[in-house]
């Protein structure tokens, strides 16, 4: 298992934090419902849990890029987010899976849940350019 | 005639009124909760758009070691900017849930500016509203991302399952 990078100023002030290590090493992310995090009055903000997932996926490339991740910049290039059923106003978790990470580009996967893993409430696709420092 | 004219349906908290006004509409909206925190504001409107704001600030950094904005606050800035040229185009506010919201991001932000988004929605239909984005940090032609994504109108939608 490698090193997890720690989150950026955005992520610790929304209040997101690695939560636990999946089998594979992809940081699960989570997020506590607050102030912060709500949209419509008594839901999460769809851009909150966007943001949650765009974490999730970068951090499980982080985590499966191990030792090289030293010698590489990532950049996320597009994401497309599937909102599944309504942001509850209770934690959430996200984790990310990385389906392919080449010389020049990854692609990740993630996955938000609440109280149930098995229905997700969103997910996405992240495709990011990995550049050398 | 305002005074006269029933109520509309509306969420809790959110402005209604016979006149639907999408500047005090975003203003409301980016006064509170996720978008209060991130600082998002009104800029301008037209009859299917309407720009919004996001300043730049230490805390939506996502890239310690350039200062760049990260993304999630581009990502609800532009779910923001959408939504809500859905309800301009409609002429009023109406409960709708993303469907899936697709983001490009073109070029990193220059740190310090603010981020300008205009959604437009370019297609409404009875039960889905399309839409598009574009953001950018002072010239719309050098953009930092793009947008698509579709809304479901919640109310117009009957479902087909129970």
């Amino acid at each position: 298992m490698s090193d997890h990078p720690t989150l950026p100023p955005y992520a610790i002030a929304m209040g997101m934090r690695i939560e636990a290590i999946e089998a594979d090493g992809a940081p699960v992310i989570a997020l506590d419902y607050s102030d912060r995090a709500e949209g419509r009055p008594g839901y999460l903000h769809g851009g909150a849990i966007g943001g949650l997932l765009e974490m999730a996926a970068y951090a499980a490339l982080h985590a499966a890029l191990g030792a090289e991740d030293a010698q590489v910049r990532i950049k996320p290039v597009n994401i497309s987010i599937e909102y599944l059923r309504a942001g509850l106003p209770r934690q959430i978790q996200a984790a990310g899976q990385v389906l392919r990470a080449g010389r020049r580009v990854a692609n990740v996967r993630a996955e938000a849940w609440q109280d149930d893993r098995s229905k997700p409430i969103a997910s996405c696709w992240v495709n990011f350019l990995l550049r050398p420092r | 005639m305002v005074e006269t004219s029933p109520p509309q349906p509306s969420s809790p908290g959110i402005p209604s009124g016979a006149e639907f006004d999408p500047s005090r509409m975003a203003k409301f909206i980016g006064s509170r909760g996720h978008n209060g925190f991130l600082g998002i504001g009104y800029q301008d409107h037209g009859p299917d758009w309407i720009e919004l704001t996001l300043p730049w600030k230490e805390e939506l950094v996502g890239d310690t070691e350039t200062g760049v904005i990260a993304s999630g606050p581009i990502i609800s800035l532009l779910d923001n900017a959408t939504s809500i040229s859905a309800w301009v185009r409609h002429g009023a506010f109406r409960p709708q849930v993303t469907l899936d919201l697709r983001i490009d991001y073109v070029r990193a932000a220059v740190p310090g500016r603010t981020i300008v988004a205009r959604g437009e929605c370019y297609q409404l239909r009875k039960s889905m509203a399309f839409v598009r984005a574009i953001a950018h940090d002072g010239d719309i032609n050098d953009p930092v991302a793009h947008a698509a994504g579709i809304f479901i109108i919640v109310g117009e939608t009957e479902g087909a399952r129970p």
